[in-house]
């Protein structure tokens, strides 16, 4: 399972994962929520310089059958979004933790990542439904 | 939302999972929303042959002297012209002429119908039937617990199906009671897809094992979500969205199966709507560029609200965005430009004609 639930990555609820690198984190959907969500079709990367706040939504993905919110699961502003996206949305699907990352965000509160949790306990909450 | 235990299920409910399918409530029941992914399932049905569990759908069988004179009563079009054998489509209408179903009904007999309802609408479909049947000399009988459903669909799904179940089959738009190992079943020359194809009724108790035969046979499973995107490439209504008991069929583009002249139900309001014409026409669009258009968007004109979206989608046959809205009788024009609120962003469309999606003549 540890394809599908990285360690190294930090998990929010709402199935977004935060790789932190100092005050710079780069943020992501996790495998679960690529696979419920299926194929995704459309993404419009969101506009660097906007402001995101943890537990809220940020930017949507789009597959055939419905359109989701993301999540952020760290606050901070956008630095860099991942432009290739608005091309190739299916490598969301195909690589969650590699070339389907979303944004790079600047935290305006690193300390917030104490509240999200590692792979394992990430994983014990999917299982536990 | 229902309860994941007060669900119905299919017969077929154990082979869904088994598949590995996503299943999902869909009006009362688990049903299987795509297995592969929507796109490859849709795609599958547009060159090759998909199948559908379509057993959530519910059977009615009218039948007795007075049958044809019930149903001519209650159903939009000319059940006197369905021949033994036949099949004809038609809407099931209040007396303000608001479609409360859509629906196929099979001509079984001399005076045995068989009608199919949608399976949100089947206990209100039966309610309203039960309602007029006072002084028609006719047995109307739920029947939906003696059939599975399927559809099998797609340019090679006839030829698989008669090869793989050894039966003869009907012609479009036709039924024929056919013996499927030691059953009687019946293969309706129908669909939702815009492919050839057959629909199967037949005994659940037999209905695993002829799925698998025709997986076996390469039919690929296809789930709700697939169904969605293609009746609505090709412009099929979904009642609940594109019909509801508040839109006369002559908005909805279905005055082609209304005969007011049989005196129907409804029937004079519809007669009004379509010699005033109605103020407002579902279309069918397509967004120019990107966005997907989604059920509830507004339609705007030069900024001004003038519709409504009832579905859309991905289409996955055409890769753009497509649906079908309500909108003010004089933009139905095909090329008339539009533009869709999908959240806040404006996206540019162009009203299109039915079908959106055109098969290639071979």
């Amino acid at each position: 399972m540890s394809d599908q639930y990285p360690d190294g990555l930090l998990y929010h609820p709402e199935h977004d994962w935060a790789k932190l690198d100092g005050d710079i984190a780069t943020f992501g959907i996790t495998w679960y929520a690529q696979d419920a969500l299926g194929e995704v079709v459309f993404y419009d990367p969101p506009e660097v310089g906007a402001q995101v706040s943890k537990d809220q939504p940020y930017t949507e993905i789009e597959s055939v059958k419905a359109v989701s919110d993301v999540f952020a699961p760290l606050s901070g502003e956008i630095t860099e979004a991942n432009a290739a996206l608005g091309d190739s949305p299916e490598a969301i699907n195909s690589d969650p933790y590699g070339a389907g990352w979303l944004v790079k965000v600047k935290l305006s509160d690193p300390s917030e990542a104490e509240s999200l949790m590692d792979a394992a306990a990430y994983q014990k909450m999917i299982e536990e439904g | 939302m229902a309860t994941a235990a007060s669900l119905k299920r299919t017969s077929l409910y154990e082979l869904h999972r088994e598949a590995g399918a996503k299943l999902v409530p869909f009006a009362g029941w688990e049903m299987p929303v795509e297995y592969d992914g929507i796109r490859p399932e849709h795609l599958a049905v547009r060159t090759h042959a998909g199948i559908f569990d379509v057993s959530h759908m519910g059977e009615v069988e009218t039948e007795g002297p007075g049958a044809l004179a019930f149903l001519q009563h209650v159903l939009s079009n000319d059940v006197a012209s369905i021949e033994i054998g036949g099949a004809q489509y038609s809407c099931l209408t209040n007396e303000d002429g608001g479609v409360i179903d859509d629906l196929f009904t099979y001509r079984l007999g001399d005076d045995r119908y068989l009608t199919v309802t949608n399976a949100a609408n089947h206990g209100t479909d039966l309610e309203w039937l039960g309602r007029h049947t006072r002084g028609f000399d006719i047995a109307v009988r739920d029947v939906a617990d003696r059939y599975a459903m399927f559809a099998v669909q797609g340019p090679h799904a006839r030829r698989i199906v008669a090869e793989t179940l050894n039966i003869e089959l009907p012609a479009r738009m036709h039924v024929l009671v056919v013996r499927i190992g030691d059953r009687p079943a019946l293969v309706c020359g129908t669909g939702y897809t815009g492919e050839d194809g057959v629909e199967l009724l037949i005994d659940p108790e037999i209905a695993p094992p002829i799925w698998t035969e025709l997986v076996d046979a390469g039919v690929v499973p296809c789930g709700l979500g697939a169904r969605d995107t293609l009746r609505l490439e090709v412009c099929f209504h979904l009642h609940g969205q594109d019909l509801t008991p508040d839109r006369t069929p002559i908005e909805a583009g279905l005055g082609w199966c209304c005969k007011e002249d049989t005196g129907f139900i409804g029937s004079e309001a519809i007669a009004a709507v379509r010699a005033a014409g109605p103020a407002e026409r579902l279309v069918p669009f397509t967004i120019e560029g990107r966005g997907i258009p989604r059920p509830g968007n507004e339609v705007l004109k030069d900024g001004e609200r003038v519709g409504v979206v009832t579905s859309g989608t991905f289409s996955p046959s055409l890769e753009v965005g497509i649906g079908m809205a309500y909108v003010a009788a004089e933009l139905t024009e095909p090329g008339t430009e539009l533009e869709i609120d999908v959240r806040g962003r404006r996206r540019p469309a162009k009203v299109g004609s039915k079908p959106l999606y055109k098969k290639e003549k071979a």
